[in-house]
């Protein structure tokens, strides 16, 4: 159901993550259906999905977490059932909430699981990681103590602690302030653009996801909705537009003879989403008129969330998003 | 292996828990020693009521540190298992209630390992429980009550070890205990791969064993050869072997033997096999587990 699908460029370096069919299915319930997608290295890869979408689940199966019921998973080139130790060694984590030892200080959790990354820290590796996300001066602090964005900020220090290539946050700005919010976002673009990491970061605050992610895929039910370029997504040249009609049956008939045909890029119910380039909207305004079609409402989609109910199902979704 | 262990302790021992069944262990002692103490010549008469009319019994001898060591030994290390279990039953489930498991599980660490390593740490949290107890039951006593030749009632008879014999006996004892402790152990660590509490599989072991050793006591023809030789429970008290000596025929104990010996090796190996089968099931489990808290 992908929408836009990216040619392939030869120029585009090796993926760091590829991922194929993926597959989960737990007893009767099909969490993840048949998933493909790309990471390419020092991206933001932007994961969205409602709650329940199969987003936790996937990023769990990337880090052995959940065995795949089907498909492969291809991290740094390597086969992740075969070299789990090898892409570990070079991937760092925070999946969902970030629990660390709550009677630990921020420094006894950092240094464990250095350690439990086969690293012997020093103070001075510590101290920049602790630096780095703002705890420094809390540093011998019990992280029972900890606020819940502190506490996310100490669970991204231990994903970092042992330097590695592919960063994973499953939710990472989840039940934090504006200002929380804020620091994360920075945090991220940070490690992209001066660090070179490659991140792959899921969320369900899709405007969030369109300030920080280079590429992004859209899940909903366990399957991909779309995955493509952010600035590809909001392209002019690429806009949505869709149309609202009060005969749906009859305009998908006049649609369909028309040169707009080539345009059409799904329906749903008496809506239709077209892509085109945002000058000609004038023209698809004139023709319909012309045609005959019973317009409702035709508006261009701009905004990530806009994309988001279009292209997924659940009323629910609409009810999220309209707060 | 060394680091994953020596992390693994680390969390065991800064978590305040840790030290409840320590501080049980020293108030159970105390009380015992301080009853002993005080009107240990009853709880002496009464205990021996039905030698007393065919032996003369010097009370005052008998009551040394080495048999208050013995009378604290059966009184505790049938309730000692269920602080093991504290501990053991915690061990995995209790990451996966804290959230910290899956932090643990995508270390480039195998989940073998991983395993291994949180059973090894189970047994030396076990072995420092029974390290404590020695201290408290036999060294205090030793001080709070002296050193003598040690005297056991066995069903109508009175054996008595000397003074010389006694310590080795106790080394060995405490020995034994340590792998039948870590056998429970291994039951709360199997059950706490299945949980993502700890109340489950402290609960569970708990029950498991009292039980089995409601089972493994019970006098039923039926159970006694059949079923009651291969549970575990039947075989945690076979400690009790090693201060049961061979007589030299004239009704004197032999130093430094042992009645049976086999038994008590036959016992620790059915032990062993049933560590060997729950830490193997626990991997076996836990590699095919799906990490979803």
């Amino acid at each position: 159901m992908s929408s836009i699908v990216e040619p392939a460029d030869p120029a585009q370096p090796p993926p760091i993550v590829q991922v194929t069919g993926l597959t989960k299915t737990f007893k009767d319930q099909e969490a993840v259906n048949g998933l493909s997608f790309t990471v390419y290295p020092a991206d933001i890869y932007g994961f969205l999905g409602q709650n329940g979408a199969g987003k936790s689940t996937t990023l769990r199966m990337l880090l052995t977490l959940i065995a795949p019921t089907a498909g492969e998973i291809r991290i740094f080139g390597m086969d992740l059932r075969t070299n789990r130790r090898e892409i570990l060694r070079r991937v760092g984590a925070v999946i969902e909430r970030p629990d660390l030892y709550k009677y630990l200080t921020a420094w006894e959790n950092l240094s464990l699981f250095a350690r439990m990354s086969g690293l012997r820290p020093d103070r001075r590796l510590l101290l920049d990681q602790l630096e780095l996300v703002g705890l420094a001066q809390r540093a011998h602090s019990k992280v029972g103590t900890f606020s819940q964005g502190m506490k996310q900020r100490l669970g991204i220090a231990t994903a970092l602690v042992h330097d590695p290539d592919l960063v994973i946050l499953d939710e990472p700005t989840n039940g934090l302030d504006p200002q929380g919010i804020a620091d994360i976002r920075n945090l991220i673009l940070h490690l992209s653009h001066h660090r070179k990491k490659t991140v792959i970061v899921s969320s369900h605050l899709l405007s969030e996801m369109e300030l920080i992610a280079g590429r992004m895929l859209i899940i909903d039910k366990g399957k991909k909705i779309i995955e493509g370029r952010v600035d590809e997504l909001f392209d002019p040249a690429q806009t949505l537009v869709e149309l609202e009609t009060a005969d749906p049956a009859d305009a998908a008939e006049r649609l369909s003879r028309s040169r707009w045909q080539s345009h059409l890029n799904q329906r749903r119910g008496n809506k239709f989403l077209l892509k085109m380039d945002r000058a000609e909207i004038p023209s698809l305004t004139h023709d319909l008129v012309e045609m005959g079609v019973r317009v409702l409402a035709i508006q261009p989609r701009h905004s990530l969330e806009d994309y988001f109910l279009t292209l997924t199902t659940a009323n629910q979704h609409v009810d999220a998003f309209t707060d | 292996m060394w680091t994953l262990l020596r992390i693994e302790l680390f969390k065991i021992f800064r978590r305040p828990r840790t030290y409840i069944p320590f501080g049980a262990i020293a108030a159970m002692i105390l009380i015992i020693q301080l009853g002993l103490k005080f009107d240990g010549r009853s709880y002496l008469e009464l205990m021996m009521s039905s030698l007393s009319d065919s032996f003369f019994i010097p009370y005052n001898m008998i009551m040394n540190g080495y048999l208050v060591a013995f009378v604290i030994l059966n009184t505790l290390l049938i309730q000692v298992p269920l602080l093991v279990a504290l501990v053991a039953g915690d061990i995995i489930a209790g990451e996966a209630n804290m959230g910290t498991l899956r932090l643990l599980v995508i270390r480039p660490v195998s989940r073998t390992r991983l395993l291994l390593v949180k059973f090894f740490a189970s047994v030396v949290y076990t072995v420092a429980l029974l390290v404590w107890m020695a201290v408290l039951s036999l060294f205090l006593s030793m001080l709070l009550f002296g050193t003598n030749d040690m005297m056991i009632a066995r069903n109508t008879v009175m054996e008595q070890i000397r003074s010389s014999d006694v310590l080795w006996r106790y080394i060995a004892a405490f020995g034994y205990a340590t792998v039948a402790l870590s056998t429970v152990a291994a039951l709360a660590f199997l059950l706490s791969v299945f949980a993502d509490n700890s109340i489950g599989p402290i609960v569970s072991t708990i029950s498991i064993v009292i039980v089995l050793t409601i089972l493994s006591e019970m006098r039923i023809p039926l159970y006694d050869n059949t079923v009651k030789p291969w549970l575990f429970t039947s075989h945690m008290l076979a400690w009790k072997g090693f201060f049961y000596s061979q007589s030299d025929g004239q009704g004197a104990a032999i130093p430094g033997s042992v009645e049976n010996l086999p038994a008590i090796l036959r016992s620790l190996g059915i032990l062993l096999l049933y560590i060997f089968g729950f830490v193997t099931a626990a991997i076996v489990s836990f590699k095919k587990k799906d990490i979803l808290s």
